[in-house]
């Protein structure tokens, strides 16, 4: 009763995947260096905003201009959107039908773009009320942290479509496969950048 | 015979593992929801004090990704040493420039009375 050992972080593909699961070690092994990177990025955005959230300038300041209901409506899209990956994996890992993976890609991919849709609409609402980037300190670091993460999942999103494109072209071959893997650790680490913007940003600055 | 047995014994551990494998979806899933919503429900009603608030959006917070990194990310205590040994080290580097960021920064508004607190 051996426990299938665990290669990498994120879903393993297993033994029934042969050669593709070796192959998968050193890839996210790499790319998970990668994302590990990308938050201490992120965390000196962080300590940036941090440090700048009272240099408002006169300006508006967070309970001017945030939108509560609109920032849990995003986390719970992008919730969503992490469970809709999770289930994408496993259609992945058991081969279901290569319909039903597109599928739950597809899913992701349109809560991905609601996200983005709520966002700039959070944006453009911030924009009418004086919200600018060149307002305050305190505005330029928001504009520094939130659409940093609001870029990478526009990356992501277009990342998605590329993966639908790739299994729709070669089908699912050992470098689409270990794509769809790499993009699900993308997808994951930036729910979990959100965790911190809709903490710190969001409920910290409204508190 | 003995082909055909080993055969359906390893489609059951497949179909077994499949579950575990759903299962840790949707406990991150319903975790990650209950922790997000006590927070922000908590600060819509208003009524606690500040600093109790940021406590609690600070614990659960770090308890979402936590969670997020278990359920969605299958990071376990006994992963392969290295994925976890990474995240420890970024965590101790995020730690460090962080809390000295803002703790460098926050003595510094002190000490020139910047508009930095409230």
């Amino acid at each position: 009763m051996n426990e299938p050992s665990i290669r990498h972080p994120g879903l393993n593909l297993g033994a029934a995947h042969g050669a593709d699961d070796e192959a998968a070690e050193r890839v996210l092994f790499g790319f998970w260096l990668f994302l590990m990177s990308d938050a201490v990025l992120f965390g000196m955005v962080f300590a940036t905003y941090v440090t700048s959230v009272r240099a408002t300038a006169g300006g508006p300041g967070p309970h001017d201009l945030y939108d509560l209901r609109s920032v849990f409506i995003e986390t719970l899209l992008l919730l969503a959107s992490s469970f809709t990956f999770g289930m994408a994996s496993l259609a992945l890992k058991y081969k279901h039908a290569t319909g039903k993976l597109v599928g739950w890609l597809v899913v992701t991919l349109i809560l991905g773009a609601s996200f983005l849709g709520f966002e700039c609409h959070d944006f453009i609402t911030m924009f009418a009320k004086g919200g600018v980037p060149s307002r305050s300190g305190f505005l330029s670091a928001f504009f520094d942290l939130v659409p940093l993460h609001g870029l990478h999942v526009t990356a992501g999103c277009l990342w998605l479509l590329c993966m639908v494109a790739q299994i729709a072209r070669y089908g699912l071959d050992r470098q689409v496969k270990l794509g769809i893997m790499r993009l699900a650790l993308f997808w994951h680490f930036l729910d979990i950048v959100w965790i911190g913007i809709f903490s710190v940003v969001y409920l910290g600055g409204l508190v | 015979m003995t082909g055909q047995a080993g055969k359906t014994a390893e489609q059951a551990r497949l179909a077994a593992e499949e579950r575990r494998d759903l299962h840790a979806y949707v406990w991150g899933v319903t975790l990650a929801l209950l922790l997000t919503v006590v927070p922000f429900a908590l600060v819509h009603e208003g009524h606690a004090s500040r600093f109790a608030l940021w406590v609690v959006i600070g614990t659960f917070g770090i308890v979402q990704m936590i969670v997020h990194f278990r359920c969605f990310l299958h990071i376990t205590l006994s992963h392969k040493r290295e994925d976890l040994q990474l995240i420890l080290f970024s965590a101790l580097i995020l730690i460090i420039l962080i809390g000295g960021t803002v703790w460098i920064m926050g003595s510094l508004a002190l000490r020139m009375a910047l508009p930095l607190r409230t």
